[in-house]
């Protein structure tokens, strides 16, 4: 016989507020199989905690129903406090009279009332039938992948190398380093990106616990966090098969094409580059000592324009976000070729200077007051081809005017976009995208580096422009995730997932492709359809489509459901 | 936003609110020399609801509606259909023209457009210059242009005057 016991909470006077605490108590020590029930000011406070402990030891409840806030915020507190008293925790249910009554219903204490009270029997009548369950334990594969090798991928692969993890690399390109081996020198200390990156490269490559595919991608991902497989085309064309448990997406970026700004001339005008060939050119005669020349007929540069926003904070021709590491870089490259051609001028075209990294607003401060670069302050509408020199019509809207003029190069700071096959990358791992195709952290300020899908990772500008410095923070986050995931011995998961009655099931598949997680497959020998109960998220898509009534979420099955409505349309009719 | 603001927004159908100032519109402008403000200036001029002196403003008359900032503005601000929307407001208040001769060439347009459907040259010419008392600016090409037949006498017809009518009366108050 069920011993059902109810806990009302009046969360201070959120719920008792609004709603007759005390009367939802009395009403409800009248049904049927309520052997308790009682109500208090926090029941999530200790006090309230030991409220439903003793009651549970004393009176042997088998059954729990506590009205209070939302399962999101105390349901793991209430189940917590019943396991303590041996009653297994998914006998315990939330009756939600916060959120969905005394808020929603101030001013009308009677008629909320009567709503607490529905919801509390309605709760009653569901956890009658509830079962006793067990957390699903899947077991786990101690090895990680990272796809891509940039200073981001190769950061985490590194550090979870380091850490004793087998470590996979996945490289599109043939060899490690991405954009990095680039660019000339870094911010803010013009510590030359080779001398970041070659070390860290010969580490990838002599590390006994790294396995490096280049000029390689990922073909097919299948399983779940613990558990993947994954298929891999290699550089001789062979497929090759690893089996891993979690694994980070460093795809990185590329620059918004230069074509795109036509008013800019880009892809037509020979000197007028994108922000990453100026880098080669300032590469190039760092290593020569010969000044940087201009494109079209080698003459060295004596004047550059740089573009800031170059296709960014452009919402309605280009992307509407801040790339974020324009405003630095272009004060770097504007320090370096000063440096370089010692005579020359720079100029910047820019609607604001943003540096929101360490040091950083110090550094662009004394390169514009050392070294005389001009800000003018305006986005410029058109650029020019003269003779090999460049024109450009731009305006300062600090001085309000208008302002013609002439330079040898024009280097466009192009929007950072996602980089190429970005959609595929996401199809494959399950790792959805926003709007731009920038990847999806699962919560932006608390779980940065989560993707959508269990045990896939995201680090560096494959979720947001990036300087190295962030990139790197993050490639450090997820390998630090990666091992506290690799810290257990199993994995455990909630058991509140779908469950199949072989006898009903016919085998007809129609929920292998309404599952979103892939977790049905019909098993032709047995003739029915299995859960796959690792990647079952209980959604109930399945029971809502299979014909035979075969399926149902566990604790949460047809028969619980048409109960809650029975008692609830039970009470309109009396009403 | 203020409530001239609002109102030229809702007039023109423009996000004046979007704009941040990046001038870009003032950068290409080919009329900019001629306006008090460049072009950015006159879109935070309404933002902070400066209405009597836009109103009064050259640069109000003095835009030739080429659409280069339009095209160009990254938030998708038209100035040109804002200054459409701030003229029909200025005439609607007899707020005296700043360029009285611009502020004619448009009034003998739209009436010979409203008269006949489309414009009849001749008779705009003869209003225009009525207006300005200005008889001998442009004679030579204005001959010229006679005797190739691009100013005949007598005004076509047009089919859908009717309609013409119709369009011409339900914005009497707007032009």
């Amino acid at each position: 016989m069920e011993k059902i016991g109810v806990f009302v909470c009046w969360c201070g006077s959120n719920i008792a507020g609004s709603v007759n605490v005390e009367r939802v108590a009395e009403l409800a020590r009248e049904l049927p199989d309520v052997i308790h029930a009682e109500n208090y000011m926090y029941m999530c406070s200790d006090p309230g905690q030991e409220l439903i402990k003793a009651a549970i030891r004393d009176k042997g409840l088998n059954r729990v129903v506590v009205a209070s806030c939302s399962p999101r915020m105390h349901e793991k507190t209430f189940r917590k406090a019943a396991t303590y008293e041996g009653l297994n925790p998914f006998l315990v249910e939330i009756a939600n009279v916060r959120e969905q009554c005394s808020w929603v219903h101030q001013g009308d204490k009677d008629a909320a009332t009567r709503k607490a009270f529905n919801i509390v029997k309605a709760t009653i009548a569901k956890v009658r039938r509830n079962a006793s369950l067990e957390e699903i334990r899947v077991p786990l594969t101690r090895r990680a992948m990272v796809v891509g090798a940039g200073i981001t991928g190769l950061t985490a692969a590194l550090e979870l190398a380091d850490a004793g993890y087998e470590t996979v690399v996945v490289e599109r390109d043939d060899q490690p380093g991405g954009k990095l081996r680039r660019l000339s020198k870094t911010f803010p200390y013009h510590e030359t990106a080779d001398a970041i990156l070659l070390p860290r490269i010969e580490e990838l490559k002599n590390h006994e616990n790294i396995t490096l595919y280049l000029g390689s991608k990922v073909t097919e991902v299948t399983g779940y966090v613990g558990n993947f497989e994954v298929k891999i085309e290699t550089s001789q064309g062979e497929e090759a098969e690893e089996e891993i448990g979690a694994l980070v997406v460093a795809t990185g970026y590329d620059l918004y094409p230069v074509e795109k700004m036509s008013e800019y001339g880009g892809g037509k005008i020979a000197n007028v580059v994108d922000s990453l060939t100026f880098e080669e050119m300032l590469k190039k005669s760092m290593e020569s000592g010969e000044p940087v020349k201009r494109p079209s007929d080698g003459k060295p540069i004596e004047s550059v324009m740089f573009i800031q926003c170059s296709g960014s904070r452009d919402p309605e021709h280009h992307k509407p976000y801040c790339s974020r590491v324009c405003c630095l870089y272009t004060s770097k490259q504007a320090t370096l070729i000063s440096e370089q051609n010692p005579g020359a001028r720079a100029f910047v075209s820019f609607m604001d200077i943003r540096t929101d990294c360490k040091l950083t607003e110090e550094y662009s401060q004394q390169n514009t007051e050392e070294l005389g670069i001009v800000y003018i302050r305006g986005r410029v509408s058109k650029v020019w081809d003269e003779n090999g020199d460049v024109g450009i019509w731009t305006a300062d809207t600090i001085s309000d005017q208008r302002i013609e003029m002439k330079t040898d190069l024009v280097v466009l700071a192009m929007a950072v976009e996602p980089s190429k096959g970005y959609e595929e990358v996401s199809q494959l791992f399950r790792a959805s995208t926003d709007t731009n195709g920038f990847f999806q952290e699962s919560h932006i300020k608390l779980r940065p580096v989560e993707s959508s899908t269990m045990g896939v990772y995201l680090a560096g500008a494959a979720q947001y422009p990036k300087d190295i410095t962030d990139s790197v923070s993050q490639a450090l986050a997820t390998a630090g995730k990666i091992q506290s995931l690799f810290a257990n011995d199993e994995l455990t998961q909630d058991p509140l997932v779908c469950s199949v009655d072989p006898d009903l099931c016919s085998a007809c598949g129609l929920c292998v492709p309404t599952c979103p997680y892939d977790a049905r497959e019909v098993d032709r020998r047995a003739q029915f359809s299995r859960v796959n109960e690792a990647l079952c998220q209980g959604c109930g898509a399945c029971v809502a489509v299979c014909p035979n009534k075969s399926c149902g979420v566990k604790n949460d099955s047809p028969t619980q459901v048409l109960n809650q409505i029975d008692v609830l349309v039970e009470d309109e009719s009396a009403a | 936003m203020n409530e001239f603001a609002k109102e030229i927004s809702e007039r023109s159908g423009q996000p004046i609110s979007s704009c941040y100032q990046c001038g870009k519109c003032s950068a290409g402008c080919p009329a900019v020399q001629w306006f008090e403000w460049p072009n950015h200036g006159f879109i935070r001029k309404i933002q902070l609801g400066a209405k009597e002196e836009l109103l009064k403003s050259h640069a109000l008359w003095m835009c030739i509606a080429c659409e280069t900032c339009g095209t160009r503005c990254p938030n998708d601000i038209h100035i040109s259909s804002i200054m459409d929307a701030m003229r029909s407001m200025a005439k609607a208040e007899k707020v005296a023209s700043a360029e009285p001769s611009v502020m004619a060439f448009h009034t003998s347009f739209v009436d010979s457009v409203a008269k006949y459907g489309r414009v009849h040259e001749m008779s705009m010419l003869v209003n225009y210059k009525l207006k300005t008392r200005d008889f001998f600016t442009d004679v030579g090409v204005g001959m010229k242009l006679f005797f190739k037949g691009k100013i005949p006498l007598k005004p076509s017809r047009v089919a859908g005057k009717a309609d013409i009518d119709k369009v011409m009366a339900s914005s009497a108050d707007k032009r």
